[in-house]
């Protein structure tokens, strides 16, 4: 049976869990679900849900056009939201934060204004091996368009970005970085400040995905001077349908719109239009509003709670979970070693295929990722097909490690 | 608990009767699922009146897919490729015995799919799968 809940790393976990009403109910009758794939999405806090109940029960009303009291308190709502995000990533104004559905549309919008404006045949752009599909793909579709060239950092076998490679690929001149601030399979957290610092010696711009790092740990735009960051809303205790660019002043002020059409004008003439100023430009038709709105209540949940003790406590399930899982025969865990990740672990086991090891944890109530995890060329690297992946959040706890121990015990009597 | 993973499968999953691949053989077809990394071959001989003489299959996967793959395949023998054209998703079910949801119901397919398109030619099968 699961263990009692701690509190390890001053969280106190029995009062976080209360929290989330999802984490109450049971998978099937009499077993009660242990989530660990907060990597892939995070569950929502009580306050969240009733954030977005609350604005469409009393705000509701489109933005920035209409002249009347809800119209009034919505673009209110939402502003306020762009604020808290601004806040909790250190950016100098609101002004440079641009909401969007995700990363992925966040990513885009960049490669899509900031890559089309600038990116030449012969000019490169410098990923990396352990990039998301999110990093990748919208590059490669626009260096099939423009005739760009892509250069990636590889991985070390731990798990690392090769430094050393990473600092030779500079040397071909890239125009932009774009790399990962934290794996989302290898939990690896690559040192965004160092490496920003070197690629703006080299004379590129940097974009960092943080997917998997806003919502984990204290994420300073100004202190790392990156130009492009983008993360998204539902990995961080707010809904789906809302996520973030944050992106320097003058760069957005610089790039072409994103997306035609209501709001990202001034003004419309008979074939012609005038942009809206920063960051309304890039955010044409009307958004997520009321999901903004839960988005920077989420924004205010974690802040509350303090990002540094989240990852203290990410940090210290990583290493109870590492330390458990390298006691389970056929376990191979992928990355680094705790103190350099944060709390995301992928395995392989046995030589079994992950999608029957997550069913037969499944069945414990169990939620795990199955797959390769939107990282294929990652796995490839490592050449392994898929892995099993565990992910942990404020309300993880060692007992839910014990779970999954006990449940991968059963995997192997299962298939013995 | 874990109904998918009934004595059947996990037998026919860790010894498989049908594992295998014939050379020469008439027909030969292998596909992947990517997003899981499945990987099916599968191998057949025809007897002179047509009808499947040996088949064997071969590739790598969930327990569901390869399960799967060993029990379809053996099923094909003695079957005329009019008959294999015939078969649908409920016998490839019925041959495992449980019920599937929509993400593993790819898994358990996938041989089927493959033994298909062999025989069939792989335009005609999409709108047969669908």
């Amino acid at each position: 049976m699961m263990s009692a809940v701690r509190t390890i790393e001053d969280l106190d976990l029995d009062a976080i869990r209360a929290q989330f009403p999802i984490l109450q109910r049971e998978v099937h009758p009499g077993v009660p679900l242990v989530y660990l794939d907060s990597a892939a999405t995070s569950q929502k806090p009580q306050r969240v849900i009733d954030s977005l109940s609350h604005f469409l029960e009393t705000h509701n009303a489109n933005i920035h056009r209409g002249i009347h009291v809800l119209a009034e308190e919505a673009t209110q709502e939402y502003e306020a939201a762009r604020s808290k995000v601004a806040r909790l990533l250190g950016a100098a104004s609101a002004s440079e934060i641009v909401f969007t559905r995700n990363a992925t549309e966040a990513i885009n919008l960049v490669v899509a204004t900031w890559g089309r404006a600038h990116l030449r045949p012969g000019d490169r752009v410098l990923l990396t091996e352990m990039e998301h599909h999110a990093n990748l793909v919208p590059w490669y579709m626009l260096a099939d368009e423009i005739g760009f060239s892509l250069d990636f950092v590889p991985v070390t076998d731990d798990g690392q970005l090769d430094q050393g490679a990473y600092q030779r690929l500079l040397e071909k001149q890239p125009k932009m970085v774009a790399f990962s601030q934290m794996s989302n399979v290898l939990g690896t957290i690559n040192p965004v400040e160092e490496m920003t610092r070197r690629a703006h010696d080299a004379g590129a711009l940097v974009l960092v995905d943080a997917a998997q790092s806003v919502p984990h740990m204290p994420v300073d735009v100004v202190a790392l001077d990156v130009d492009f960051l983008a993360f998204s809303g539902h990995k961080m205790c707010g809904p789906t349908g809302i996520g973030a660019l944050y992106a320097r002043r003058d760069l957005l002020e610089s790039m072409p719109p994103y997306m035609g059409g209501g709001e990202m004008i001034k003004r419309v003439g008979l074939g012609t239009f005038v942009p809206n100023d920063v960051p309304h430009k890039f955010e044409a038709g009307t958004p997520a509003i009321a999901e903004a709105v839960a988005l920077g209540e989420a924004v205010d949940f974690l802040s509350e709670i303090g990002l540094d003790r989240v990852f203290a406590h990410d940090q210290a399930m990583i290493s109870y979970a590492m330390e458990r899982l390298e006691e389970v025969p056929g376990v191979r865990m992928l990355g680094p070693n705790p103190s350099q990740r944060g709390g995301v672990a992928a395995f392989t086991f046995d030589g079994l295929h992950p999608h029957d090891v997550a069913q037969i944890l499944d069945g414990r109530g169990i939620a795990v990722r199955a797959g390769h995890h939107c990282a294929m060329p990652l796995h490839e690297r490592y050449k392994i097909p898929a892995t099993t992946r565990a992910s942990f959040y404020l309300y993880s706890t060692p007992g839910e490690v014990d779970a999954l121990i006990e449940g991968l015990y059963q995997v192997k009597e299962t298939f013995g | 608990m874990d109904d998918l993973y009934r004595e059947q499968i996990i037998d026919r999953y860790k010894n498989p009767r049908m594992r295998g691949k014939l050379d020469p053989h008439d027909y030969s077809y292998q596909d992947d699922n990517p997003l899981c990394g499945d990987r099916i071959r599968v191998d057949l001989r025809l007897a002179e009146d047509g009808r499947v003489s040996e088949a064997a299959f071969s590739g790598e996967g969930c327990a569901i897919s390869q399960a799967s793959a060993d029990l379809l395949t053996e099923a094909v023998v003695g079957k005329s490729l009019d008959e294999i054209k015939a078969l649908d998703k409920q016998d490839v079910l019925d041959l495992l015995g449980i019920e599937l949801g929509p993400v593993r119901l790819k898994c358990a397919l996938l041989s089927l799919k493959v033994i298909k398109a062999g025989v069939y030619g792989v335009d005609e099968l999409e709108e047969d799968l669908a």
